[in-house]
């Protein structure tokens, strides 16, 4: 039965995912903007808090972690599960201040990474800690498949040497995700990502970025020098499948993509309805019965982005309940990063425009919300490979044939 | 509240709808079969020149079958529990039926039909067999849905449309009359009016809201109903009206005096109604006319709703609605068009479909064509709910008069010259779906 509303067995969560986002985010989002590179401790109590709404619930919580697939229905095969929340929640959360999500312990993409493809015995032994993920390389980033970092088998240990780029909360985390070949000469087949304990001697902290955006979060820079891990920190199956190629590092992705397009939907509505409420100001009300090009320019303009907002939003969740019910869904979930990251963009850069200075002075967080969209249409994926992986699918191309 | 033996009937009823139709089509007979209704003088009507007016045919007396009471009304569906994106077996079996009959025996016709400004009789007359100008009329009066059935209007709408968008705009325009009268009618309306909507016969009618002029709007309109003693008269002109000289009915939107926008009932041959052909650039199957309106008088017993905003402001968005699923199922045929076209065609010594340029195009067919797609379900889902949905409403509407529009210039784009010659139906899509932002009124969900 078609229904495209939030069950309401969700709306305790997105209310309080709100009300952290509206008490606890907001009031210190600029605080850490302008405070790059200093731990937002305000997030350890919430962190503990997020940990037990996820315990106390088979739905699955706000942050990353709860992204794993699952297969019994709710009613008719129908299932709303942890995938749905998860994007909900995040919405919400980024709707708060998207660097300081990304910033919640324990919630990070490392623990996607981990959730979607580790053993029973992974899940156990690294549950509850907070795990970055490290893929990018100085000469590596989309191209995920040429990275240069290796791991060599040495008796019960991997030793892993390479350099790791852009690592979202790598200082912060207790666990790195990295991903490096087991033997550069067979491709994207040996790429398989490790586990690595942040205090591990053979992780050097190189450097934290400064950056445009999501400033409360950091960015770090590593140098793996035989960094020794054990066998068992390989996340999902050690064997070299030409076949499989990609895909288990890979799966991670449809599962992750979602969520940065519910951060990328979560900014765009911050801005949408700031802007909203500052153009009422100006006596400027949107209607949506009257024709948008019979309305002022702006509520034409703001009728546009909230169309574009309309649709990323429901890409969005179409890609995570496909997840919940075991469809595959690489397809929508590509589609949906590539239309939140765009429309995030648009939007938060249009709302500044609309609201003038007062959008583009600090006094507010549009300005802000602005700069934080952007990374948003680059990481997880840049749009022009959401583009690629979306034309591949639908044209029926290899990575070969479609460069 | 229906017992549940009544529920069952309600569902059993649906599945033989869907059943029947599918038999139908299996056997050829249904092609051949002649219609016994009265058909309009067409010859007389496609003859005429641009800005000729004729008289509108005076059809079939309408007389009310029963003695109502109360307004007849399908119930809202109960809130749904879950997010759910898949349609139930009834509208799966309706949606795969239809999706059927548009490849088959839509598409094949659809560029001659554009050409001729005429969409074949036998097809309009199998899609009232399959009941698409049913669905929003209520049991009591021969109905099969027990509850509101936008949902299954746009997946009706959009596989239709996949076929060809003005075949589907002249099949489908009936039920907008049909669907307005369930809707906001009088008793006494509903029980002269819907009957013959549930038979074999079903009347030509419909909904027309449009005005032409620039910045049409249509919570502010131009054509006038003013009081005379009991009766109303009303003036004015209504534009691009699928098939206005065959119809035998209309609901006609027009400012009534001291109550605002509101709906009338019209039959044709009242003395100041007529009607003019008015080709426009898509939507041509349809063989699009205008409604002129010249002193029409009409009983007090005409006003729907008794002239309430909110009913008429309902129509409005219920049409949108309807024009955003053909914008979605045309944006689809587009394009599952161009996928086979671009990795076809070579240049360079590579399928074009090799290249970003090319490629990065399809993709955003696909990303904002499943935009619009889902926005629409929503806004309908939200109506069979009993929830406003105006605001969702007007967003599937924005996406889908820009990106339908986007989508209709990348479909030819991407044929190249090719596009742009009729050997290839994507120059009528480019025409057709510049439609969905132009459109208000005519259909309705």
């Amino acid at each position: 039965m078609i229904n495209l509303e939030i069950p309401k067995k969700f709306k305790p969560l997105a209310t309080q995912a709100n009300q952290v986002a509206t008490e606890v985010f907001r009031p210190i989002s600029r605080k850490y903007d302008e405070a790059e590179h200093s731990y937002p401790k305000e997030l350890d109590m919430l962190a503990s808090l997020i940990d037990g709404m996820n315990e106390g619930s088979d739905i699955g919580g706000a942050g990353a972690a709860g992204v794993r697939r699952e297969s019994k229905g709710d009613e008719d095969g129908n299932r709303n599960g942890s995938n749905l929340s998860t994007v909900l929640g995040i919405i919400e959360l980024c709707w708060g201040d998207v660097g300081l999500l990304l910033s919640m312990p324990r919630q990070g993409l490392g623990n996607s990474a981990i959730a979607s493809v580790a053993s029973d015995e992974q899940l156990e032994r690294y549950g509850g800690k907070w795990a970055a993920m490290a893929i990018t390389e100085p000469e590596a980033g989309s191209d995920s498949a040429s990275i240069r970092t290796t791991a060599e088998l040495d008796g019960d240990e991997y030793v892993l040497n390479g350099e790791k780029i852009f690592v979202t909360s790598g200082d912060r985390a207790d666990l790195i995700v990295v991903w490096a070949s087991l033997d550069r000469s067979k491709g994207r087949a040996a790429i398989k990502s490790f586990i690595v304990e942040r205090d591990n001697p053979g992780l050097k902290l190189d450097r934290l970025e400064h950056k445009l955006g999501i400033r409360a979060s950091d960015t770090a820079n590593f140098t793996l020098q035989d960094c020794r891990v054990p066998k068992e920190a390989l996340l999902g199956s050690p064997e070299i499948d030409t076949k499989a190629g990609f895909g288990g590092a890979m799966q991670t992705f449809d599962n992750t993509r979602p969520l940065v397009a519910a951060m990328a939907v979560g900014v765009a509505r911050a801005s949408l309805e700031e802007t909203r409420k500052r153009l009422e100001e100006a006596e400027v009300e949107i209607d949506y019965d009257t024709p948008a090009l019979s309305q002022s320019a702006a509520a034409a303009r703001f009728l546009e982005m909230e169309s574009d907002y309309e649709a990323a939003y429901l890409l969005t969740l179409q890609a995570a309940w496909m997840a919940d019910n075991g469809k595959p869904n690489s397809l929508q979930a590509s589609m949906a990063k590539a239309k939140a990251g765009r429309t995030c963009v648009d939007v938060a850069l249009g709302c500044v425009e609309l609201c003038g200075s007062v959008g583009y002075g600090e006094s507010e967080l549009l300005e802000k919300w602005a700069r934080d969209a952007k990374i948003l249409d680059i990481f997880e994926g840049t749009q022009q490979i959401q583009l690629l992986i979306v034309a591949r699918q639908l044209l029926g191309k290899s990575s070969s044939e479609l460069r | 509240m229906p017992t549940a033996t009544e529920q069952k009937g309600v569902a059993e009823r649906s599945m033989g709808l869907g059943l029947r139709w599918l038999n139908r089509l299996a056997g050829s007979d249904l092609l051949d079969r002649i219609r016994i209704r009265k058909q309009v003088e067409r010859a007389l009507f496609n003859g005429t020149k641009n800005g000729f007016r004729t008289a509108t045919a005076a059809g079939r007396t309408f007389k009310a079958a029963q003695n109502l009471g109360k307004p007849a009304r399908q119930a809202t569906g109960k809130p749904r529990s879950l997010f759910d994106l898949s349609p139930d077996d009834e509208q799966q079996m309706l949606q795969e039926g239809v999706r059927d009959f548009a490849e088959a025996k839509v598409r094949p016709v659809a560029a001659q039909a554009d050409a001729e400004r005429k969409a074949p009789a036998e097809l309009l007359e199998q899609a009232n067999e399959l009941g698409v100008n049913m669905l929003g009329v209520p049991e009591e009066l021969g109905g099969v849905m027990h509850e509101q059935a936008a949902v299954t209007s746009v997946l009706i709408g959009e596989a239709l449309a996949h076929g060809d968008m003005g075949i589907a705009y002249a099949a489908l325009a009936p039920g907008a009359v049909s669907t307005a009268i369930a809707h906001w009618g009088t008793p006494e309306q509903e029980a002269t009016y819907l009957p013959p909507f549930t038979g074999e016969d079903t009347p030509a009618a419909a909904l027309a809201l449009l005005e032409p002029r620039p910045l049409f709007d249509p919570l502010k309109l131009e054509t006038k109903a003013r009081r005379d003693g009991e009766d109303w008269v009303l003036d004015g002109v209504k534009s691009l009206v699928a098939r206005p000289g065959e119809c035998e009915l209309f609901v006609v939107g027009a400012e009534a005096e001291g109550l605002g926008p509101a709906l009338f009932v019209l039959e044709p041959g009242a003395s100041g109604l007529s009607v003019e052909d008015e080709p426009a650039m898509g939507l041509r199957a349809a063989a699009t006319g205008r409604l002129v309106l010249e002193g029409v008088r009409v009983p007090a017993g005409a006003l729907m709703a008794e002239g309430k905003r909110e009913a008429y402001v309902e129509c409005v968005q219920r049409a949108r609605v309807a024009w955003c699923s053909l914008a979605v199922g045309t944006a689809q045929a587009v394009l599952d068009y161009v996928i086979p076209y671009v990795n076809d065609r070579t240049a360079f010594g590579e399928p074009i479909s090799n290249r970003q340029g090319v490629a990065f195009a399809v993709s955003d067919v696909g990303i904002e064509s499943d935009g619009m797609r889902l926005a629409t379900y929503r806004a309908a889902s939200r109506a069979d709910q009993g929830q406003d949905f105006g605001r969702e409403a007007a967003l599937a509407r924005r996406l889908c008069t820009q990106k339908g529009m986007e989508i209709g210039s990348d479909g030819v784009q991407l044929l190249g010259g090719h596009g742009f010659v009729k050997e290839h139906p994507v120059e009528r899509w480019y025409r057709d779906l510049r439609a969905a932002g132009v459109m208000e009124g005519a259909l309705l969900v």
